[in-house]
């Protein structure tokens, strides 16, 4: 096994995702698969190739200091589920 | 610091840079606005929205970087650091990892022995600020994202300080070069330059670092002492009741000047760093380098030796009068158009700072530009006035922004060296002080000075005290 149980439920508590028992089963299985199947490129030499930080064969795409307009108050706030005295509400985050 | 540890300390330091807009979007930075007024999609971290990288944070962070010697990567990428919390919306920030912008520099301090100690600065990158949280809310927390996103610079030192006071000297003279590059306006309390310390403790001779704790929440110099300080004692004393630190981050409570553990939010510090597949990489040449170089202000550092060497001022001076850099290029200004250094010195060190200090006016405010003054010192060196008079003349300049000249003539405070009109003086004064002739001329030298007061006094001040001291001599001597 190329990953465990306990790896899996880390990772979804990492990503705040509840899963329950037939999930973690058959996604550890299936990212196992994954691991496998990216493994290998491990049979490849890479000796002394830069790695990649982007698929696009592009650098400094730059953009000027220049202020734009904000999109207001009412837009930014408009998907919140909670707002108050133009900020977002969160349930409280410390005691 | 201690008797039985050795004291290890790294900081890192994060420093908002004065760009007029966000790292990623064209949102403005500008400091105290409505909450969330200054957001857009990019910021928000709404879905399908792409950050575009600004310019000059790379700008201002290869100055950051020369300043303090680092070398300059030929190409850097930025990484998602992954974590949540709600001031950050993405869920991730965008920050530098593995290939940050500059790496392996220094700053030279000065220890409290007078010793110079090179404290390493093991890399500097870029990232966007996460957003403000208050908490004071009926319902819950809320969030204010016009912080979101805003430039940062994180400078991290290598552990190489071993006081509190070491830490204190990085940090003035970090602060002094970021400000005087002009990438930083350097307010602690608004935040735009916020210290983290890591403390540990090793018994002196071993070579393995302790456990550290990393100290957060500290505004100000002063208090990075106070939690430091604190710190080293609270380990000091769990090693020596056999106890063990713990690695974990400790919150700074200026009320009570202790460092209280952070529960609950040391869970799974598993950032899962990777490069931000919506940013391509930053390729830094050789030209760009130069340019900024070539652009760069003289450091205060420099300035200072420079002020001993060419303008052979005290060390005192120098520290004092390159600390700022408003403050230099006010004295500088007024040294241009008044070639007594040292006299230039006093004045901007003596009367200038005090009147800023009583007024609680900033130097880049000073109502006395450097001419006015230099107008001021002309007339004491031509003996038009005396010394005493000048800071007379330099309290009515400050207030109504006349010239030196103006004010001499309209109240009629010009110098008399006359001598005919000092003798006069002087005559009066020794006839109505007879016993005190008697007693000067029987060997009480010291009585000069009350009779040159006396003179002084009658003359209200204008008599040139050189002369008038010469012709009493003659006088009492006759």
């Amino acid at each position: 096994m190329k990953i465990t149980r306990e790896e899996v439920e880390h990772v979804a508590r990492l990503s705040r995702l509840a899963l329950d028992e037939a999930e973690i089963e058959a996604l550890t299985g299936q990212m196992d698969t994954l691991l496998g199947y990216v493994e290998k490129l491990d049979q490849l030499d890479t000796e002394g190739i830069v790695p990649t930080a982007h698929a696009v064969p592009m650098e400094n795409a730059f953009r000027p200091d220049d202020v734009k307009p904000s999109i207001g108050l009412e837009r930014a706030l408009q998907n919140a589920p909670h707002s108050e005295e133009g900020c977002f509400v969160v349930p409280k985050v410390i005691e | 610091m201690h008797p039985r540890y050795e004291v290890v300390i790294g900081l890192e330091v994060h420093v908002q840079l004065t760009t007029k807009t966000k790292i990623f979007c064209g949102c403005s930075t500008a400091f105290g606005q409505q909450p969330n007024s200054q957001t857009c999609p990019v910021c928000l971290g709404l879905p399908g929205a792409l950050p575009v990288f600004n310019r000059q944070v790379a700008e201002y962070a290869i100055r950051a970087g020369l300043a303090t010697n680092c070398q300059i990567a030929p190409r850097s990428i930025f990484a998602r650091k992954n974590y949540f919390y709600p001031d950050l919306p993405k869920g991730y920030q965008i920050s530098q990892f593995e290939l940050p912008i500059c790496e392996h520099g220094w700053l030279d301090i000065d220890k409290q022995d007078g010793e110079r100690k090179r404290i390493g600065i093991t890399r500097i990158h870029m990232e966007e600020d996460a957003g403000k949280l208050l908490h004071d809310g009926s319902r819950g927390s809320r969030v204010d994202l016009n912080r979101a996103c805003t430039p940062l610079l994180e400078v991290v030192s290598e552990p190489d300080m071993s006081s509190a006071d070491e830490a204190i000297e990085y940090l003035k003279q970090l602060h002094q070069i970021v400000v005087y590059l002009g990438i930083c306006d350097g307010n602690l309390e608004e935040g735009s330059f916020r210290c983290d310390a890591n403390v540990s403790l090793r018994p002196f001779g071993q070579t393995k670092l302790g456990t550290r704790a990393e100290l957060k929440n500290i505004n100000s110099f002063r208090f990075v002492k106070q939690a430091i300080e604190y710190e080293v004692e609270r380990q000091a004393d769990l090693l020596g009741d056999g106890g063990t630190v713990v690695q974990e981050t400790r919150l700074f409570d200026a009320d009570s000047g202790l460092t209280l553990s952070m529960r609950g939010k040391e869970e799974a510090h598993d950032y899962r760093y990777f490069p931000d597949p919506d940013l391509v990489p930053l390729v830094v040449d050789e030209n760009w380098i130069e340019e900024v170089r070539a652009a760069l202000p003289e450091l205060p550092e420099a300035k200072r030796q420079r002020y001993i060497e060419q303008f052979e001022l005290p060390e005192y001076d120098a520290g004092v009068l390159s600390a700022e850099r408003a403050l230099a290029e006010y004295f500088e200004a007024l040294v241009g158009l008044h070639d007594q250094p040292k006299v230039c010195s006093n004045w901007v060190m003596g009367e200038v700072l005090r009147a800023l200090k009583e007024n609680e006016v900033a130097i880049s405010d000073c109502p006395l530009p450097p001419a006015l003054l230099a107008g001021l010192l002309k007339r004491i060196d031509d003996n038009t006035i005396s010394n005493k008079i000048a800071k007379k003349v330099f309290e009515a300049m400050w207030q109504s922004g006349d010239e030196a000249d103006t004010i001499i003539e309209k109240q009629g405070l010009k110098q008399v060296t006359d001598t005919g009109a000092i003798e006069t003086l002087i005559d009066e004064v020794l006839k109505a002080n007879p016993q005190q002739v008697a007693d000067y001329r029987g060997g009480k030298e010291k009585l000069i000075g009350f009779f040159v007061g006396q003179v002084m006094q009658k003359s209200r001040g204008k008599a040139n005290p050189g002369v008038v001291n010469q012709l009493l001599k003659q006088k009492l001597a006759g």
